[in-house]
């Protein structure tokens, strides 16, 4: 039996997708079975982010309502040719109302019998979307970002988490801005710990390897180079259980940083 | 230019107006009141208990009992209107 977890937020913007494409990629690549489940019906973005958007055939509403079975409608990820890792995709001309929470929890409940990790992408909001990309799950991932207002939506959404019995959600920080934390403009791991008071799960500094890996739809947990892809890695064999420490964020100002900043080259 | 922005960085890392600590003030309250927000029931359970202590010493109008977070501009108060109807007049519980 695998294990169902939803990736949510609460605001829009903070980088749900992107991580449900890099830790679902990450699990694959550690030799699990994964299905990435896109619940953002109407607003689908996992296939562009996982690169597979010229595949779909058919999508989640398809399968809940039962016009073709999930195996039919599951594309498979051909960086693995074994086939292990797969998305269900978002339908892009319904809207929310197109599921059910019961339906939701059957679809579930069928692939967990196939798959080791089962990741729900759940749209941001509180809404119907919400409601029923929770339905079906066992665990829950948070995502926010250093902001007031991200944060505040992330605690807004572990108590209707915690109401949904979904008891002890993990936090992922992501876009962290180390040498802004350094400075005092940013809030740091601590100060967020402190406010949700909830376990972290891992944190991803603010990458432009990011921003790259989404244009060319390859997630950055395959790039060896990137530390956003590394901060990846590791929540993802933190997930399979290892205990991995967090990665050192800390800025030291090489010297090249430091001529490029006199000569007023900063970026 | 540089040594301008390290002193800066140097004499305002200890200032507690840091922006990063404007953020946390903030956000603490403003979540007071959001997860009181979220969850009616807690003050609902708060009432309950209030009520059963209270009843110990005095009489009082169970219906019209009143339990509110007020949010002021830097503080948050919890703010409770309880109509007495009368003393008891052995005053000891247990």
């Amino acid at each position: 039996m695998g294990e169902v977890m939803v990736i949510t937020s609460g605001k829009g913007g903070v980088g749900k997708t992107t991580t449900t494409a890099n830790i679902g990629t990450g699990l694959a690549s550690l030799g699990y079975k994964v299905v990435l489940v896109d619940t953002d019906i109407g607003l689908r973005n996992l296939d562009v982010v996982m690169g597979l958007e010229n595949r779909i055939v058919y999508d989640i509403v398809d399968v809940t309502s039962g016009q073709v079975s999930y195996s039919k409608a599951l594309i498979k990820d051909k960086r693995f040719p074994d086939g292990r890792l797969n998305l269900l995709p978002a339908a892009q001309t319904k809207d929310k109302t197109a599921v059910n929470q019961a339906q939701m929890q059957k679809l579930c409940e069928d692939l967990k019998k196939e798959f080791d990790f089962v990741l729900i992408d759940c749209p941001a909001g509180i809404e119907q979307g919400f409601k029923n990309a929770i339905a079906g799950a066992e665990k829950a991932i948070v995502v926010t970002t250093p902001e007031v207002s991200a944060i505040r939506d992330a605690d807004r959404i572990i108590g209707l988490l915690e109401a949904g019995g979904l008891r002890n959600p993990r936090l992922i920080i992501n876009r962290l801005r180390p040498a802004m934390v350094k400075q005092g403009d940013m809030m740091s791991i601590e100060d967020m710990v402190d406010i949700l008071a909830i376990d972290v799960l891992g944190v991803v500094p603010e990458d432009d390897t990011i921003v790259i890996s989404t244009n060319k739809g390859e997630p950055a947990v395959l790039d060896d180079n990137s530390r956003a892809g590394q901060a990846y890695r590791n929540i993802t064999r933190r997930l399979t259980g290892a205990d991995v420490p967090l990665m050192n964020l800390e800025v030291s100002e090489g010297l090249f940083d430091k001529v490029r900043k006199i000569f007023g080259m900063g970026r | 230019m540089a040594v301008l922005d390290f002193l800066n960085r140097m004499f305002s890392r200890e200032n507690s107006n840091n922006s990063k600590n404007i953020a946390k003030e903030r956000l603490r309250l403003v979540l007071v009141h959001d997860r009181s927000s979220v969850s009616p029931e807690i003050i609902e359970a708060l009432k309950e208990d209030l009520i059963r202590v209270i009843s110990n010493y005095m009489e009082i109008d169970e219906r019209s009992l009143e339990v509110n977070l007020n949010n002021e501009d830097s503080s948050v108060a919890l703010v409770a209107n309880i109509p007495v109807l009368g003393l008891k007049r052995r005053n000891v519980p247990r």
